[in-house]
């Protein structure tokens, strides 16, 4: 009975916000409340089947249809789907091993450029016969083949660093991004690899290849109109697929090998872990996620240059896991839906309403204080300009206040008070 | 033929011998204990033979197969398996899944296996858990499985430390002062534990302790280190009647011989 309720109230609520969004579609606040839809779907305590029926409802048929509306929360919801799949990866390594990594964007990068350069005319720089473009289908070669480098680049980065700990680790993979990002940036000359600052444009997008069959039913749509939708789409199965994976690997011996390591790494050797291997592992695993990721990045922006992937990427995604809780598969999601939003939309949001306000040209009247000339509050107050002080901001009072992230990791003992969880982020000096 | 033999094993750090020239046997069956004061060596000695230390000099055999330059996961593969004096638990994982991680290395599995969910690892993990279940019945803690290992009391966390070790399935099992902090009771309580596990979950185990009581109580063999070297070793009765340990360790008129036995 009472599940009876719960299921129509999420119903309802899923049925209202919709509304919401298509009636005001330029509302930021309607948006917002949808997309927290799919957080009480999470907490909800419905059966598990429901549960995915509603996630499938809201991912599958609502948010394309109200994308197709306005198209800039479809752009926003691509743009989590990518920073949630980064997350994810990272997580593996951060969250389940417990090895500080700052320079995960690498991955990132090298899986971009892979498809940027041989999806669009820049191999041709380098390799004579004009073969590149490759055509569209190649896309889905390059996905496994993105995986693979990714894997291959973390084991080749794990090899030599995984003997350091802690600040150590940080700070020789925040070098090797730089290392990557320095590559790409000068990689122009004397054999132009990657046309180095300009970046590489136009780059291909993956075939349409349901075309015919969209055809074939009657309909013809605008390709520009197919495209962000059929982005979405690939983004969410490729996320999908992440999730499914790092799900299975996390309730395995090899994820339990994982936090036992990042848990002390001597009783894991001890017990009879291969540490090495479990953290190339991991590094490969993390990484080729990434490296997927990148080729749809590549093909979704149609445009690439090394700006895409500073240092701050990498500090963003860190940031995602650990404000999402190190070591939670929805923690991580959650992470990077909060920072995506944040950046995209809060903020930009609140940047509109202060400038409508400047030009209502109200004067507030605040009793002793005397009165405040809207107009005059000066352009630098926008808050998208603070977006980084936002941030650091929020990073900080979670620190205080709820330094296991949102959504940690299921604690054990529920039947005690919990004092918080410790997970934290390890230097590994102390061992 | 011994269990392990170790020969001549020398650990250096820097200029202080640690572990100078001991020779040791464990032999099939049986309970040995190496006693002596705090910084003989005891636990330098565990520390090589289970690999986390690289010896200077000397010879390890386990089972007759060298053991030398092997690495610590592959020594616990090879069969022996250990407490730690400081306690060291998976403190955010479950105590459960800390049995589990100690069956690691009897866990045959690939990455594929794990992704498309085979039926085999299937299989495996089910046996996995109802073994660990049965080791966290063993030393009486069943129950318990679901909460965090940090959670669980001092005395507890010995025996999940105990539980751990088993679950790689250890021919040789070593345990660095299983019994620091129990009351008696409950030093009692594991001590009739050990004796249960000889011939029955491992074949020999050497225990580093301080409690004389157990010591005397339940070794068959004791052998015992001051600065580095063997002293001394023999049966129970034999060591504690030698006046070099009583010099070094013991200490005069605190023990009675044969007051346990």
């Amino acid at each position: 009975m009472k599940n009876l309720f719960v299921t129509a109230g999420l119903a309802g609520y899923i049925g209202l916000t919709s509304f919401l969004v298509y009636s005001f579609p330029r509302s930021v606040s309607a948006f917002l409340l949808f997309e927290a839809s799919l957080l009480f779907i999470y907490y909800a305590p419905v059966a598990h089947a429901a549960k995915l029926s509603f996630a499938a409802i809201v991912l599958i048929v609502l948010m394309p249809l109200l994308g197709s509306i306005e198209g800039y929360y479809l752009e926003v919801a691509v743009q989590i789907g990518i920073f949630a799949a980064l997350a994810l990866g990272l997580n593996i390594v951060v969250g389940f091993v417990g090895l500080l990594n700052l320079g995960f964007v690498a991955f990132y990068a090298i899986g971009a450029y892979l498809w940027a350069i041989f999806g669009s005319h820049q191999a041709n720089a380098f390799i004579p016969g004009g073969y590149f473009p490759l055509a569209p289908g190649w896309f889905f070669v390059f996905l496994p083949l993105a995986v693979a480098v990714g894997a291959g680049t973390g084991v080749l980065l794990g090899l030599p660093v995984l003997r350091l700990r802690g600040d150590y680790l940080a700070i020789v993979t925040l070098g090797f991004a730089e290392v990557v990002r320095a590559l790409v940036n000068n990689l122009d000359k004397p054999v132009n690899l990657t046309n180095g600052p300009r970046g590489i444009t136009p780059i291909e997008r993956p075939p349409l290849f349901f075309q015919p069959l969209l055809e074939f039913l009657g309909f013809h749509p605008d390709p520009a109109a197919v495209y962000p939708v059929y982005f979405y789409f690939l983004v969410l199965t490729l996320l999908l697929i992440i999730i499914f994976v790092t799900r299975r690997l996390e309730n395995s011996p090899i994820g339990r090998a994982w936090k036992a390591v990042r848990e002390d790494e001597i009783a894991a050797v001890a017990m009879g872990i291969p540490v090495v291997r479990m953290k190339l592992l991991a590094f490969a695993v993390g990484a080729s996620f990434a490296a997927a990721i990148g080729v749809l990045f590549a093909a979704k922006q149609g445009f690439i240059n090394p700006e895409s992937f500073t240092f701050m990427e990498s500090i963003g995604v860190l940031a995602m896991v650990i404000l999402g809780g190190m070591g939670s598969i929805p923690g991580a999601i959650l992470g990077a839906t909060i920072v995506t939003i944040l950046n995209l939309q809060l903020l930009k949001g609140l940047s509109l309403w202060l400038n409508a306000l400047r030009q209502s040209g109200t004067i507030l009247a605040i009793p002793l204080l005397g009165n405040f000339d809207l107009s005059q509050i000066p352009a630098q107050f926008e808050p998208a300009k603070y977006e980084r002080m936002v941030f650091g901001l929020i990073l900080i009072l979670m620190m205080i206040f709820r330094p296991q992230g949102f959504l940690p990791p299921r604690q054990g003992g529920s039947t005690e008070l919990t004092t918080g969880g410790s997970t934290k982020l390890t230097t590994g000096g102390e061992k | 033929m011994a269990l392990l033999e170790v020969r001549g094993l020398t650990k250096k750090f820097g200029g202080l011998v640690a572990v100078r020239a001991v020779d040791l046997a464990i032999e099939e069956s049986k309970i040995a204990a190496l006693i002596g004061p705090n910084g003989a060596g005891k636990t330098t000695l565990f520390n090589v033979l289970t690999g986390l230390y690289r010896p200077d000099e000397g010879e390890i055999r386990f089972q007759n197969r060298s053991l030398r330059g092997a690495t610590a996961d592959r020594i616990t593969r090879a069969g022996i398996c250990r407490t730690f004096q400081n306690i060291r638990l998976f403190g955010e994982m479950s105590v459960l899944e800390n049995v589990l991680v100690g069956m690691h290395a009897r866990i045959p599995l690939t990455l594929a296996d794990v992704l498309l969910r085979r039926a085999r690892s299937r299989a495996e993990e089910t046996r996995a858990r109802g073994r660990a279940s049965e080791l966290l019945g063993l030393v009486g803690l069943q129950g318990r499985e679901d909460i965090w290992a940090r959670r669980l009391s001092y005395g507890e966390q010995r025996r999940l430390e105990v539980a751990r070790a088993l679950a790689s399935a250890p021919k040789l099992l070593l345990l660095d002062e299983p019994t620091a902090g129990m009351n008696p009771s409950e030093a009692q309580t594991l001590m009739a534990l050990l004796k249960k596990l000889v011939g029955a979950e491992v074949r020999s185990i050497l225990l580093i302790e301080h409690n004389m009581r157990v010591v005397m109580g339940i070794s068959d063999r004791i052998t015992v280190l001051d600065h580095g070297e063997k002293i001394a070793e023999g049966t129970p009765d034999d060591v504690c009647k030698d006046p070099r340990v009583i010099e070094a360790y013991l200490g005069r008129g605190t023990w009675e011989c044969n007051a346990q036995s």
